[in-house]
């Protein structure tokens, strides 16, 4: 992999090398953001916000409370038991149950939905520098174009980092 | 006064996982032998049979089912609360939720673990599990001890979810920090986390996802456990009442609960500066209210049953309010009520050392609560020849200290792996929080940490 970046101590000076990593011709794509918190606020912290994950949690819901109503339904039916009257395939206690599945259907999915998802697209390009736990927020660009690699250096370091760095 | 940059704070609440004093010593070791010495009982239990506890027929259910109720109620504190405050986007609970979510975990595990201490034969307990077993036969699922198993099991799965998700980053943090086998353990912990903002979008939106479903299954999981006594004909049992009056208790005991363990938290690990007199007031202020309301639900209950004047349920009513239980009925009355009242509505004596007061005595009444709801009813069940009596035995007594001390055995190692205030979400807020102060750029200054005695911990920003 070769990548170069460069790292910064607060959010405006990050914002603007990304404003000016995209005034050098670099794709959004190439441009990694890495910090130790999120930044809303800014925009290079809103990046890739479409998410589905809260129509898979429903999903998810749906999935395991009409299975566990389908389950249960079935237990009471495999071996009847006497009920006194009243119906053996109860909506009033298997609604609690259904209920509760519902509720873990939209858990599982949600916790899947976010392992699958914020995995990082390119394990093999998986740049890191250890100073972004210390507060630091990285700004780099994954294999730049040969001809734009001064230009893409020279962006960073306007930006306001102290040195840039360049991989391999 | 103390500032403090925001890398100074990561330094200080990643202390305790980089160096233990022989304060945690001296806690943990007696907690460990406590926690032994109710394991030995258990064992001897298991050996001797169910009959060495004080449970005998008419009163079957003492005090196991007694402090089942109970640390389910208290395991209300954390992520009820936590998804709550995360919801109105309250500012001030970034210190504490994590302290809270915390203590649903752990309640909640010991809660669940004392239906199995209570069986015959516990090793059977997995006949609870829905599986056909040698005689085709599924578990009754009309039965609210099924209830119990998925609610209790949802809610433990969105609970560990719910703590564990914003630790990640945390995790992250301690990963690039640490050497030797605690860079080991963290990286495996740290699941490849880097912090890119899709990262941190997915994880916000999953908290938010959790937030909203884990809301409504902790009101479920209580009113279940509540229904576990309302669906018998037992008297002073099967009321309509009982599934908010066990809501409402939960969320007091939980927050009674929480006040202690923070103010624990703020003493051991020396977290004055964020652990501050405005996080114990706002819950004071939360624990006030709850006592109003329990004191609502109580005499609510206790005024239907007395109106109705129906003969099975004044023999229960008359035994706790003069009778052998009258004792304990009133303690409860001083404990939950008496006490905290004036030490929580009074705004001059609602200091720290008032409210944790105030939150001990409401969880020894929040104890002798579910004790009264238990016992008494069981012992004068409608005939009185087979009215009894309880006794609890030293091996009950022995398992109940130590699932105390159990919780804070695994609060005490909890602290050695995990930073018990949230790391990105305490900068975060703050940085917020000072951006929506003003429109001077955060870029032309350094952010500080302000601490001041009585006041909330804010940011200033020094100008570079």
């Amino acid at each position: 992999m070769k990548a170069v970046y460069g790292l910064y101590p607060d959010p405006d000076s990050a914002q603007r090398a990304v404003d000016l990593l995209r005034g050098a011709n670099v794709e959004d794509r190439s441009i990694v953001v890495l910090s130790s918190e999120p930044f809303d606020e800014y925009e290079f912290g809103r990046r890739e916000h479409k998410t589905i994950m809260p129509w898979l949690a429903a999903l998810g819901g749906l999935v395991c409370g009409l299975g566990a109503f389908a389950f249960v339904a079935f237990t009471q039916r495999a071996y009847p038991l006497p009920t006194g009257g009243m119906p053996i395939v109860s909506l009033w206690p298997n609604g609690i149950i259904t209920y509760e599945f519902t509720m873990l259907g939209a858990v599982l999915a949600t916790l899947v939905t976010l392992i699958i998802t914020a995995r990082s697209p390119r394990q093999s390009a998986r740049l890191f520098d250890p100073e972004v736990s210390n507060g630091k927020i990285l700004i780099g660009v994954v294999n730049p174009p040969e001809a734009s690699g001064t230009e893409v250096e020279e962006a960073l370091r306007s930006a306001g980092t102290r040195s840039v760095v360049r991989l391999p | 006064m103390a500032t403090k940059t925001p890398n100074e704070i990561s330094e200080e609440l990643l202390r305790p996982l980089f160096h233990t004093s022989w304060r945690f010593f001296v806690a943990f070791i007696p907690l460990a032998l406590l926690v032994l010495a109710a394991f030995g009982a258990f064992v001897y239990q298991v050996w001797n049979g169910i009959g060495v506890a004080g449970i005998r027929r008419p009163v079957f259910w003492g005090f196991y089912i007694t402090n089942f109720v109970f640390w389910i109620g208290i395991s209300h504190a954390g992520t009820l609360i936590s998804a709550i405050l995360r919801l109105a986007n309250a500012t001030w609970r970034r210190p504490v939720t994590r302290c809270a979510e915390v203590i649903t975990v752990f309640a909640l595990s010991i809660g669940a673990l004392f239906p199995i201490i209570h069986l015959g034969r516990p090793w059977l307990f997995y006949w609870l599990v829905p599986y056909p077993n040698d005689r085709t036969i599924w578990p009754n699922f009309r039965s609210p001890l099924l209830w119990d198993l998925t609610a209790i099991t949802t809610y433990l799965t969105g609970s560990v979810s719910f703590l564990l998700l914003p630790i990640i980053p945390d995790w992250a943090v301690i990963r690039d920090k640490a050497t030797g086998w605690r860079k080991k353990l963290f990286t495996a912990l740290a699941l490849g986390w880097r912090g890119t903002p899709k990262q941190w979008h997915r994880l916000e939106t999953a908290m938010h996802v959790m937030a909203v479903v884990i809301i409504p299954v902790a009101v479920s999981v209580h009113s279940i456990v509540s229904w576990d006594f309302a669906m018998a004909p037992v008297p002073m049992w099967h009321s309509t009442i009982f599934a908010p009056y066990f809501v409402a208790g939960a969320i007091f005991s939980g927050i009674a609960g929480l006040i202690v363990a923070m103010a624990f938290l703020r003493k051991f690990l020396r977290l004055e500066e964020y652990l501050q007199p405005i996080h114990f007031d706002n819950l004071g202020k939360l624990l006030l209210m709850m006592v109003l309301l329990w004191l609502y639900f109580t005499v609510s209950e206790r005024l239907t049953t007395w109106y109705g004047n129906q003969s099975d349920e004044m023999a229960v009513f008359w035994l706790t309010q003069r009778g052998s239980f009258a004792p304990l009925f009133w303690l409860m009355v001083i404990c939950n009520f008496l006490i905290p009242f004036p030490l929580l509505a009074i705004k001059k004596l609602r200091t720290i050392t008032s409210t944790v007061i105030a939150s001990t005595t409401i969880i020894v009444g929040m104890w002798l609560e579910r004790f009264l709801i238990i016992v008494p009813s069981l012992a004068h069940k409608y005939l009185p020849y087979s009215w009894g009596s309880y006794r609890p035995t030293w091996v009950e007594i022995t398992i109940t200290v130590g699932t105390f001390a159990g919780m804070g055995t695994l609060y005490l190692l909890f602290v050695k792996f995990v930073p018990i205030i949230s790391i990105w979400e305490l900068k975060a807020g703050l940085r917020k929080s000072a951006v929506a102060r003003g429109p001077l750029s955060v870029a032309n200054a350094r952010l500080e940490l302000v601490a001041e005695p009585d006041g909330p911990l804010t940011t200033r920003r020094v100008l570079k």
